[in-house]
């Protein structure tokens, strides 16, 4: 698997409150630097939500993947290109 | 897509909770309030109760205030032991203790707002240590939620970051499936504490209710294969100066005996963590003890030699490796453990398995070619015996190690042993002549001072007919004192020995081997009378140095049933050593004060 850096995680997670809390608390509470978040429900399953994650991490990448996967309301993550992703889509709305 | 992004989660309970939090009318659709032959009427806090009392919970230990009067009112009509704390942080690690020695999870309650930030210590120092612990939280009504409301605080996310999975409840309907949801998740894979905080609205309202979920419990394991666990023995095999180490994990998995069997079929030496204590009894020929800031010589110096460390159920923390970068210079690891996020996290081993470490053994076992490992273990050998442990005063009763091995001479095994934290833990854990698993238990991750009293009540309340030891300092037995009454109240065989230096002793130490003897705030100027306390709280207490005959008093206090207050002064200047400074690698272990550092 090649690191990209940044690198850009697509979650599966359920939709219902706290589940952006846990992951963001995750995130702070081991020091993971993130610099990018982007969460909607899944158009066409309310139960679920997409979460987009831009990361800074290298080194640490899998310790932050596996760490993520622990989270309860989280039901994968996968790693992703800048293309054909949230961010890549949204761009000109951060400059 | 990577490969972990495929791994399975096989929660069921936990699966869907929450998803009625829009539902919670649910009980008007159908109509008549009243009980019916299928249904009857409810409210969340009897809801709650009973489904506790499904859990199987049978005492619980906490502290009523008004939001959570609702769940108190349910619990008098309960058969639901309770166990009124002095405070909050007394109710966790009573629970604690109480899960500690059993393996089960165990529940204890609070109020919102300061009850709720009471209790988090304890909940903090569960998540270091995989405790099973279930924090019941009262909360405001939700309509008042973040109104900053008379003892409204977000309980959700200060539990956030120190549970391994917390909730705040919605209706009364979602009980249903959080309840059980929680247990599943404190059992399952590596145990942990998970809160629950629950809105006074919710406690009071009223549901229709037909049948009652399953019990949660702890899920399936990870499959092992043959395979993985075969590449496991070949390279112990393989391996000249083979060393096993050993965790918690192999306690929580209740493997001893596998582990047992395993370490001597292959023949392989194994160091214990702190949180392994008992695995090994200390006498056991292939014990090499505790590993780590406070180990024996002999330990770190057998790991600088060996070539291969099989970790079982360990999670490779600081005060065990040391620095990393020089910990075992000459070795591969092997790392087994139930939590996917632990390997690799410290170091990189050439093998793992994620896998309940007791389902590896029994494979390992069945699978096994016995074998014996002479060169290595006389070399063992010669490093034991070269370089032992120094238990300088074991037969003095004024001394560290002579009061710990007088009290180990006169119980038996079946005492359960904890501590509190400071020097008088470390000795402890390098003394006490620990023959089982969970008959130790004591602040590992987090080490809380404090924890000792009121975790020894638990011990106490769950092994009734076992006598329960607490050793504890000056410093860390007055940050849970009141918990005294409680012992009192249930009557419990418990007994308190203070190792009484009347210092923060271990900060004491540090700062006379890494502060130039800079003392600085370790001193309590104004003594504590702790026999006194202990009589005004309802205990009995003695002082051994007002005693004619100190090992007598000593022997009546302890074979006397009831709670009692030992205390045992002894030098401030008293050290635990070895000690690795930290940060520092594990072969440079301080052995004894310099000369010119004698205080
Ligand atoms: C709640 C808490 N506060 C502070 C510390 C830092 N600390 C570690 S050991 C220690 C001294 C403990 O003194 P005592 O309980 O008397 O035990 P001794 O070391 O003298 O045996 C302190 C202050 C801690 N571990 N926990």
């Amino acid at each position: 698997m090649s690191v990209t850096n940044p690198a850009i995680l697509k979650l599966t997670v359920k939709n219902h409150p706290g589940v952006l809390s846990h992951v963001c608390g995750l995130f702070a509470r081991r020091a993971y630097n993130l610099e990018g978040v982007m969460v909607r429900p899944v158009r066409d399953d309310k139960k679920l939500s997409r979460m987009w994650l831009l990361v800074n991490e290298e080194d640490r990448l899998m310790q932050l993947i596996k760490q993520t996967e622990k989270l309860v309301d989280v039901i994968s993550v996968e790693q992703h290109s800048m293309a054909g992703s949230a961010f890549e889509a949204t761009q000109e709305y951060f400059v | 897509m990577t490969e972990l992004a495929t791994r399975p989660k096989h929660s069921t309970a936990a699966q869907s909770q929450h998803g009625h939090a829009h539902e919670q009318t649910q009980s008007e659709v159908h109509g008549d309030p009243k009980t019916t032959a299928e249904t009857r009427e409810l409210s969340g806090a009897q809801l709650l109760i009973e489904l506790l009392e499904r859990q199987g919970i049978t005492c619980i230990a906490g502290v009523p205030g008004g939001a959570n009067l609702p769940m108190y009112d349910a619990l008098s009509g309960s058969d639901i032991k309770h166990v009124l704390a002095r405070h909050e942080q007394g109710a966790g690690f009573i629970a604690q203790g109480m899960a500690r020695v059993t393996g089960k999870a165990q529940v204890c309650f609070a109020s919102s707002g300061p009850g709720a930030t009471n209790l988090i210590t304890a909940v903090a120092d569960a998540h270091l240590d995989s405790i099973p612990l279930i924090a019941i939280t009262g909360q405001v009504p939700q309509a008042m939620i973040g109104t900053d409301a008379f003892q409204e605080i977000d309980t959700f996310g200060l539990m956030l970051p120190i549970t391994k999975h917390n909730y705040l409840v919605r209706s009364a309907e979602e009980l249903l499936e959080v309840i059980p949801a929680a247990f599943e998740l404190a059992l399952s894979g590596r145990p942990g504490p998970v809160s629950i905080d629950i809105p006074k609205d919710v406690q009071n309202e009223k549901i229709e209710l037909g049948s009652m979920p399953a019990p949660g419990a702890r899920l399936p394991d990870p499959v092992v294969t043959e395979h993985e666990v075969d590449d496991m023995l070949s390279r112990i095999t393989a391996a000249k100066q083979p060393v096993l180490m050993i965790g918690g994990g192999i306690v929580y998995a209740d493997a001893t005996e596998l582990l047992r069997y395993f370490a001597e079929q292959m023949d392989v030496p194994a160091v214990q963590t702190f949180m392994g204590l008992g695995v090994l009894p200390s006498d056991h020929p292939l014990s090499l003890g505790m590993l780590g800031m406070h180990g024996a010589p002999f330990t770190n110096l057998v790991l600088e030699e060996c070539d291969l460390l099989v970790g079982l159920g360990v999670r490779f923390d600081d005060r065990a490796t040391g620095k990393v970068a020089a910990f075992c210079p000459n070795a591969e690891f092997i790392h087994v453990d139930i939590d996917n996020s632990e390997i690799g996290k410290v170091l990189q081993p050439v093998q793992s398995i994620v896998a309940d470490v007791g389902n590896v053994l029994e494979i390992a076992n069945r699978r096994l070619q016995p074998q014996s490992n002479e060169q290595w273990q006389q070399r063992v050998a010669q490093l034991k015996s070269d370089h032992p442990l120094q238990l300088d005063g074991s037969d003095e009763i004024f001394r560290p190690y002579g009061a710990i091995a007088a009290v180990a001479e006169l119980v038996d095994s079946s005492a359960n042993i904890t501590t509190d934290v400071g020097q008088h833990q470390m000795w402890v854990a390098q003394a006490y002549p620990f023959e089982r698993p969970r008959q130790w238990i004591s602040s590992g991750g987090l080490g809380t001072m404090g924890f000792g009293l009121p975790a020894a009540i638990g011990m106490a309340l769950a092994a009734p007919n076992q006598k329960t030891i607490c050793f504890s300092g000056d410093g860390s037995l007055m940050m849970n004192i009141q918990e005294f009454a409680t012992a009192a109240e249930h009557n419990l065989d418990l007994k308190v020995i203070i190792l009484n230096n009347n210092h923060l002793g271990l900060v004491r130490q540090q700062q006379t081997l890494f502060y130039n003897k800079n003392l600085s705030a370790v001193k309590f100027e104004q003594r504590t009378d702790f026999p006194a306390a202990a009589i005004a709280m309802g205990m009995a207490g003695i002082d051994l140095s007002e005693c004619e005959n100190p090992r007598e008093a000593l022997k009546q206090a302890l074979n006397e049933p009831g709670p009692c207050l030992i205390n045992i002064p002894i030098a401030e200047t008293e050290m635990v050593f070895p000690m690795v400074a930290p940060g520092g690698a594990n072969k440079d272990m301080i052995v004894s004060e310099t000369p010119e550092a004698a205080t």
